[in-house]
């Protein structure tokens, strides 16, 4: 375990039990390092990014642009709009260790000479903004935020800003807009936030566990980093597990640890019930099945079975799962979060919501299914954001993984279309 | 220079061209809805996808630059697909009220239907409901339930006019297009948005339900309202002429002119077309001046009657009285083929001095930096070139009026301007102290009582001819419908009198 070791700390969130357990000691070894040598560290400790996309981080640090390239200001953000169904580890681990999150932003910062950095907050999300504004005061107290940091002649101040409490606005351009005061309609790259970010600025965002590892990466090393994990994912992965599991909770585990463990750790499947499917990073990926659960979970790994380690919000379903139901939520969900600005997302979205809430009313027709399919590939593909793909992907996983369930709604509509013909004649 | 292949044609085009605009050139339609050249490209309606050898997705063809070597199909069975698809998901919710639709016939769902869809429908559930008819300013109609939300209305008025009266507000499927708090669509140019609007949902509230748009006939012309001279399409209906309450022009259209006009046009423009029909002359009259606030009495006449006596009568009070009493009125409403029988008649001929054309006071307005100008009258320009108001310089209508009082004036040739506007009451009796007054024009107005000679000229839309505009571009206008009664244009009725004067001397010679 790397951030969640001391989570059982209760005054974990204060500055001084903070420092007392070793907090901040990497931000000071990495200001005694060149931003350089920060970046190298990272490079070879193999880590990816955790809100969702798995890109390599060093890799992503490679893109923004020298500054005698492309002058002015550089800007680190602190993705914590957690707003996927299934994930709430963000939320728990910066209410109950802001610092590390603090400390991580910082260190970013320095890596790509930054002198603001942010921290982007869910507008739901209450607490966790308390938590991380007490932080950030104490921080500042400490000279740990703002002018000449820790004496090393290092500036960087951090500000907070909240969500304006949509889903999309956790979508990095989205993001952006939002931060500017604007409506969180993404933008298209390229050109991407590293090279145009805030106010056109190059900007670095990661997820708040990304930023969470640093810390530790600069205190250890980029090797020791590497070690825990798998040779293409260093590290940990944190994860929210919830559904049908005895102890639903937050859960950290080295990349390539079975999903059999991750579950088990949970207390195993609620009730001793069967296993039906698992979403395994949150209900944007498509379901594994209840046979995958030796699958090692990793980025590679779970894209191999066809779906995504996402940002790791694990949902065990059980045998009782109505999986057309699932997905209906599912669907429900992206129709509702849909920023609305292309046309596929916004109206694919749903009519697909609408199709399935009639085939569960028990009004369902025989080609539903297979106009479903085909929504979706009107859909996946052929939209601005990942937030319209997804709509596609996951309705064509459930299709294709459940199509008994999806069959068996269909079938009961020979005769509600005859009752129709009757009544409309 | 990139060259680039095109549903296989070797194309060369610049670096970085949108293949957009690129497949336009070469004759290929890619259908879009919010892709606009003024409006820019935020690639939402996702009609444009095309095909680009070695990339894995569908590209839209509004956001994707030209590169060298680079290997587009927009005719794939992949696109074909993806297109109508695209189309279907547009028309999802959409009412498909096309019956009851002021849209109808110039829509892009319709049309793209009709090209790229041609499916048999999926949609098995209701549609979503929103407002259907909210007046959002003096001129538009706003219907919720027909948007597509491309943002070419709001992008519109956010980069164009600078004013943003329009939003969307709500998220996903529950956004609706409205207005901004507190705001109406009132700019002046605020017609525009509905040309932009790629469906029904922004409707023009003086054009509703007047016509179908198939119904209509589309002529090129120029807009007189301004020096601007704004490039417009003439639509009229005439042959129902029970569709748009007896009126032969239904709208206006902006004509794209880079040079001039861009796509847009202001509303004074826009809707100047309203009351061409009113208030208009069709008769050749000789009248008896009538006492204020009564109709003159009048005589018809033949125009060749009547230019036999007008110079006839002018020639008499020249010779009378000297050529120096006689003041001309006209204005930069003059297209180039009339100021030049103008200048034929009053200066070479009659040898005419008192000349007033300033636009002041009558004929100036607001001005902007995106289009319209002070000056509203089209060709001040073109009677530049001829001397007036360079070699023959413009008095005022103060001084006019001193001469007049003060016995110096006998008379006074008027050409499509209100007099009475200026002068107000006064200009019954100053112009009743005039020996002989001419007034020739489409509309009566407050002079056409107050003259002894009255002459129905034709309005722009009758005659063909050109302007001048106020950076000295000559724009010609094509003719859009017959004149009213016996009006003739304005040059025609200069050279009937100019012939007949001529005659008359040769004669009295
Ligand atoms: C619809 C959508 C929602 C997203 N929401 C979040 C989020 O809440 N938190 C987050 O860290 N990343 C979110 N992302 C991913 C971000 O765009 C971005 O990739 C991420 O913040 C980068 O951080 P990382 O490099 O640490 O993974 C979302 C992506 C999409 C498409
Ligand atoms: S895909 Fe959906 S969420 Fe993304 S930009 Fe389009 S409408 Fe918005
Ligand atoms: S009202 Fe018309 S122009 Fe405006 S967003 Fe809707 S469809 Fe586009």
């Amino acid at each position: 375990m790397i951030i969640t070791r001391h989570f059982d700390e209760p005054k974990l969130h204060e500055l001084e039990t903070y420092r007392k357990l070793g907090g901040y000691e990497g931000l000071s070894k990495a200001l005694a390092m060149k931003p350089a040598e920060i970046t190298e560290e990272v490079r070879k400790s193999n880590l990816r990014g955790l809100g969702g996309a798995g890109f390599p981080a060093a890799a992503k640090w490679g893109t923004v642009p020298p500054a005698d390239k492309v002058p002015g200001p550089r800007y680190v953000v602190g993705n914590c709009d957690e707003s996927e169904p299934g994930c709430f580890r963000d939320r728990v681990h910066v209410e109950r260790a802001p610092h590390q999150v603090l400390e991580g932003l910082l260190i970013a910062a320095y890596a790509i000479g930054a002198k603001d950095a942010f921290i982007f907050i869910r507008g739901e999300y209450g607490r966790p903004h308390r938590a991380l504004q007490t932080a950030v005061k104490e921080a500042r107290a400490a000279r740990l935020i703002g002018d000449d940091i820790l004496g090393r002649g290092f500036s960087c101040d951090v500000m907070l800003m909240r969500g304006g409490g949509t889903y999309i606005s956790g979508l990095d351009t989205a993001l952006l807009e939002s931060m500017e005061g604007k409506k969180s309609w993404p933008r298209q790259p390229p050109p991407f936030p590293t090279n145009y970010g805030l106010m056109g600025f190059p900007t670095l965002v990661h997820n708040v566990a990304t930023l969470a590892m640093l810390p530790h990466i600069a205190a250890r090393g980029g090797e020791w980093f590497a070690k825990i994990g798998t040779p293409k994912s260093g590290g940990t992965m944190i994860y929210s597990v919830s559904g049908h599991v005895e102890k639903p909770g937050v859960y950290e585990f080295p990349m390539g640890t079975p999903l059999r463990a991750i579950i088990e750790a949970a207390g195993g499947v609620a009730g001793g019930r069967g296993l039906k499917a698992v979403i395994p990073g949150g209900t944007s990926t498509p379901p594994l099945s209840a046979d995958d659960l030796d699958l090692p979970m990793d980025f590679d790994s779970v894209r191999g079975k066809g779906s995504f380690l996402g940002a790791g919000g694990i949902i065990v379903l059980d045998e009782t799962a109505d999986m057309v139901e699932v997905v209906r939520l599912i669907i429900e969900f992206l129709s509702h979060e849909s920023c609305g600005q292309c046309t596929p997302c916004r109206e694919g979205s749903v009519w697909t919501e609408r199709i399935l809430e009639r085939m569960l009313e028990g009004a369902g027709r025989p080609g539903d299914p297979a106009n479903l399919e085909r929504v979706a590939g009107n859909v996946t593909g052929r939209t601005i954001c990942a937030l319209g793909d997804t709509v596609g992907i996951v309705l064509k996983a459930y299709l294709k993984k459940f199509p008994e369930e999806f069959a068996a709604l269909a079938g009961r509509n020979e005769s509600v279309m005859r009752q129709e013909a009757t009544a409309n004649g | 220079m990139a060259r680039i292949t095109l549903n296989g044609r070797p194309i060369e085009t610049a670096d970085g061209a949108l293949m957009i605009d690129v497949a336009k050139e070469a004759g290929i339609h890619i259908p879009h809805y919010c892709y606009h050249p003024a409006l820019g490209n935020p690639g939402n309606c996702r009609m444009c996808l095309v095909e680009v050898q070695g990339a894995p997705k569908l590209q839209p063809a509004c956001r994707l630059k030209a590169v060298d070597g680079m290997v587009v199909r927009t005719d794939s069975p992949a696109v074909q697909a993806a297109q109508a698809g695209a189309l279907e998901l547009h028309l999802v919710n959409h009412p498909l009220d096309c019956p009851v639709c002021d849209q109808s016939g110039e829509c892009g769902l319709q049309d793209y239907y009709m090209t790229i869809g041609r499916y048999k429908s999926g949609v098995a559930e209701d549609k979503r409901h929103m407002a259907k008819r909210k007046p959002i300013g003096p001129h538009v109609m706003l219907d919720q339930e027909r948007c597509l939300w491309c943002t070419r209305c709001t992008r519109f008025l956010a980069n164009v006019v600078k004013t943003a009266e329009l939003g969307i507000f709500g998220r996903g499927h529950g956004q609706v297009v409205d207005l901004a708090p507190g705001k109406v669509l009132d700019n002046p140019y605020s017609g525009n948005v509905v040309d932009i609007c790629p469906v029904g949902a922004l409707t023009d509230r003086d054009f509703r339900y007047k016509v179908r748009a198939w119904y209509l006939e589309s002529v090129d012309s120029v807009c007189p309202g301004c020096s601007r001279g704004c490039g417009v399409q003439v639509h009229t209906s005439t042959k129902r002429p029970w569709h748009n309450e007896g009126r032969r022009v239904a709208r206006l259209k902006p004509r794209y002119n880079p040079e001039v006009n861009g796509h847009w046009i202001c509303d004074e423009g826009r809707y100047s077309y309203k009351t061409l029909d009113q208030d208009r002359l069709g008769k050749v009259l000789r009248l008896r001046p009538a006492p204020a606030g009564l109709s003159a009495v009048g005589t018809e006449l033949s125009w060749d009657a009547a230019w036999k006596e007008i110079a006839g009568r002018a020639g008499e009070l020249m010779a009378d009285k000297g050529a120096g009493g006689l003041a001309v009125i006209a204005s930069g409403a003059l297209s180039n083929e009339d100021w030049r029988s103008f200048k034929k008649l009053f200066v070479d001929s009659w040898k005419v001095v008192q000349f007033l054309f300033a636009p002041e006071p009558d004929q100036v307005g607001p001005e902007d930096s995106l289009l319209r100008r002070k000056e509203k009258v089209p060709n001040l320009k073109g009677g530049e070139a001829l001397g007036f108001g360079t070699e023959f310089r413009s008095m005022s209508w103060d001084a006019l009026a001193r001469s007049i009082e003060a016995g110096r004036i006998w008379g006074l040739y008027v050409v499509d301007r209100d007099v009475a506007g200026v002068w107000g009451p006064a200009a019954a009796g100053l112009l009743g102290r005039l020996d002989f007054v001419v007034f020739q024009g489409p509309f009566k107005g407050g002079t056409g009582d107050l003259a002894h000679y009255r002459l129905p000229s034709t309005a722009y839309v009758e005659e063909e001819g050109s302007f001048t505009n106020f950076e000295g571009r000559l724009q010609r206008y094509a003719k859009a419908l017959a004149p009213l009664g016996a009006a003739l244009p304005d040059w025609e009725i200069f050279e009937g009198i100019l012939a007949r004067h001529r005659a008359g001397k040769g004669e009295a010679l």
